[in-house]
């Protein structure tokens, strides 16, 4: 070891007891253990490039997939070209650029089905949990009832029956999250009792603390950890079921581009010409894994117990 | 054990109605004329539109068409489409193929899933323990929808272009038992995945139980040990795991059946959504979920009859 290393963790060790001081908190200990955690780092990199790639589709191609003067019927499935890296599809659109402008709907669905059920979830489940009850008993079988509902089948059965003309990736979002909710509702309500009856929640209502401000500012951060895992974890099965309901046709419609849409496009030619089915479908795969993996790391570091 | 059963087969009914109505509910609330619809651009005969909405119920409100749905399913008439087909006719034969599959599937689940789980659990921690995680968070990327497009086009068509090999059909059933292979591993692909999560978190925490060090301590060898005490306890809820996904996979072969063109109930339904024959829809839709709930209900009960601490709880 060096000098300079050698007075440097010497500077590290004085510097440490003021923090260790601080009683090491669940956040702080999982930031801790993420932070170290190679499958929590690679996933995170994965995720920001598709967020840029979301926002910022023409960082990455200068062809504006949404611009239809760019395709070339008669350069139709014409394979990897210098011109078209990842070829041309049916109608001769560069397969390239309309994945890169595919990863938009993909992370939108993924997020804002992930949050809402979330917060619906979490909400219902933090009330059922708290009260007890015939609050707890009405929304136990309220969600009893969508929980036994799979989800691919319901939110078919619901977008079939909003008909085509009225899909996007809004009815998408809101067919997956009115399945998803129950879950999280469990998992919440299951903290919350677990929490409730700490010796920390009598103290703050000793001190005259209302039921709003124990459900929201001493049972809540103690019972949320197991919530963001599960909608951390949610967030690639949703992503792929966006792909699947859109590969079926009642999920995202055109012109909109949709990695599903595009793998129910390419389908019938798949054979004579895989560019434009495999290339969609690696960039899902990829953004599956990195939401996997990222989840996967979560549930590591906010749950050991799990290890 | 009675108590426990009655108890639990009184809390699967709310959940039946519940889930029927509720489903039954969102094709109802549908904004447009299912009539009129039926005549395209032409004007239908205004006396055929009334004695059609009066055949079919239309008229009545949403609670008394309810009941007449729920009578008609409980005496094993799923109703007639709006062109006037029998939509259990519709059933027919299909209902086995997507069986065939989803057994197909769960026998790659339970063999792989098992196998792969317990081995990781025996190596903890060690190289092949990591191996096999790294697999299963693979194995949960790859939407249906990946790998079966490219299973079809690695082991249907460029292994046979390349060495001659036709082992793999993927396409119809027309190859007997053999055209289920792909299509059931591909179906089985997340399923494996979580049954190998969880056969290795069972087997890893049986081993940490007190029991397991009492049999080691008193000198039993490793096999019998891992054989009569280890494996039998964990693979109680592997055993109910399998047996609810059964209803899942049911439910789940859609997107498998449609890329492996296997005239199951799941592509019977993608058909019917794109007709937009809403009344098959929801039959479908209604039978898979009963599938799915009973499927649950039969695990839960047989879970009672395998882990005495579920039924004295």
């Amino acid at each position: 070891m060096s000098n300079a290393t050698v007075a440097e963790s010497a500077k590290d060790k004085d510097a440490r007891p003021e923090k260790a001081r601080r009683p090491a908190s669940l956040w702080s200990d999982a930031w801790h253990d993420l932070r170290r955690n190679k499958v929590f780092i690679l996933g995170s990199i994965l995720v920001l490039i598709l967020l840029l790639m979301a926002a910022f589709p023409s960082l990455f191609s200068s062809v504006n997939a949404y611009d239809p003067s760019t395709c070339d019927l008669s350069n139709a499935r014409e394979g990897i070209t210098s011109k078209h890296w990842f070829g041309t599809d049916n109608l001769g659109c560069d397969t390239y650029s309309r994945v890169i402008y595919g990863a938009r709907v993909s992370v939108i669905v993924g997020i804002a089905t992930s949050l809402i059920s979330a917060v619906v979830g979490g909400g219902l489940g933090l009330l059922a949990g708290y009260y007890s009850r015939w609050v707890d008993v009405l929304l136990s079988r309220l969600a009893e009832i969508f929980f036994a509902i799979p989800s691919v089948l319901g939110a078919l059965l619901f977008l079939s029956a909003i008909g085509r003309e009225n899909a996007g990736a809004f009815t998408v979002v809101l067919s997956l999250a009115v399945l998803a909710w129950p879950l999280i509702l469990r998992i919440m309500r299951a903290a919350v009792i677990s929490a409730k009856n700490q010796d920390y929640v009598t103290a703050a209502r000793a001190l005259g603390a209302g039921p709003g401000r124990i459900m929201l500012r001493h049972i809540m951060p103690n019972a949320i950890a197991p919530v963001i895992v599960t909608a951390t974890l949610n967030l690639g099965v949703f992503i792929a079921a966006e792909a699947g309901l859109s590969f079926l046709g009642v999920g995202v419609q055109p012109p909109t581009i949709s990695w599903g849409l595009m793998i129910g496009d390419a389908r019938r030619r798949f054979l004579e010409a895989p560019e434009p089915l495999i290339f969609p479908a690696i960039f899902l795969s990829i953004t599956v894994l990195a939401f996997v993996m990222l989840g996967d790391a979560v549930r590591d570091a906010l749950d050991p117990k799990l290890r | 054990m009675g108590r426990y059963v009655i108890r639990r087969l009184l809390q699967a009914i709310p959940v039946l109605v519940g889930t029927t109505f509720l489903l039954f509910a969102t094709v109802y609330a549908l904004p447009g004329d299912p009539i009129a619809a039926l005549g395209g651009d032409r004007r239908l005969d205004p006396q055929l539109v009334s004695r059609m909405r009066e055949q079919f119920h239309l008229n009545d409100p949403l609670l008394v068409q309810y009941w007449y749905y729920i009578r008609d399913i409980l005496s094993g008439d799923f109703g007639t489409t709006f062109r006037g087909v029998p939509v259990s006719s519709l059933f027919e034969g299909k209902f086995q193929v997507t069986f065939q599959l989803a057994i197909t599937a769960l026998v790659f689940e339970a063999i792989i899933g098992v196998g792969l789980g317990l081995w990781a659990a025996l190596r903890r921690g060690r190289w092949q323990d990591q191996a096999v995680l790294a697999v299963t968070l693979l194995l949960v990327s790859i939407p249906t929808l990946v790998s079966g497009f490219v299973l079809q086009l690695v082991l249907g068509v460029k292994l046979k272009q390349n060495t001659g090999v036709d082992f793999f059909p993927v396409a119809g059933i027309q190859d007997g038992m053999r055209s289920y292979i792909v299509p059931g591993l591909v179906l089985a692909g997340l399923s494996i995945a979580y049954l190998t999560r969880l056969t290795r978190t069972s087997l890893m925490e049986t081993l940490r139980a007190d029991y397991i060090r009492t049999a080691v301590a008193k000198g039993m060898s490793r096999r019998r040990v891992l054989g009569r005490h280890a494996l039998r306890n964990s693979l109680i809820p592997l055993i109910t795991y399998l047996g609810a996904d059964l209803g899942t996979l049911m439910g789940g072969a859609i997107i498998t059946e449609t890329i492996f063109n296997l005239p199951g109930i799941g592509q019977q339904l993608f058909q019917s959504v794109y007709l937009r024959e809403n009344a098959v829809v929801v039959g479908i839709v209604t039978v898979l979920v009963l599938v799915y709930v009973l499927a649950n209900l039969i695990v839960d009960l047989l879970y009672a009859v395998l882990d005495p601490r579920i039924r004295y709880e």
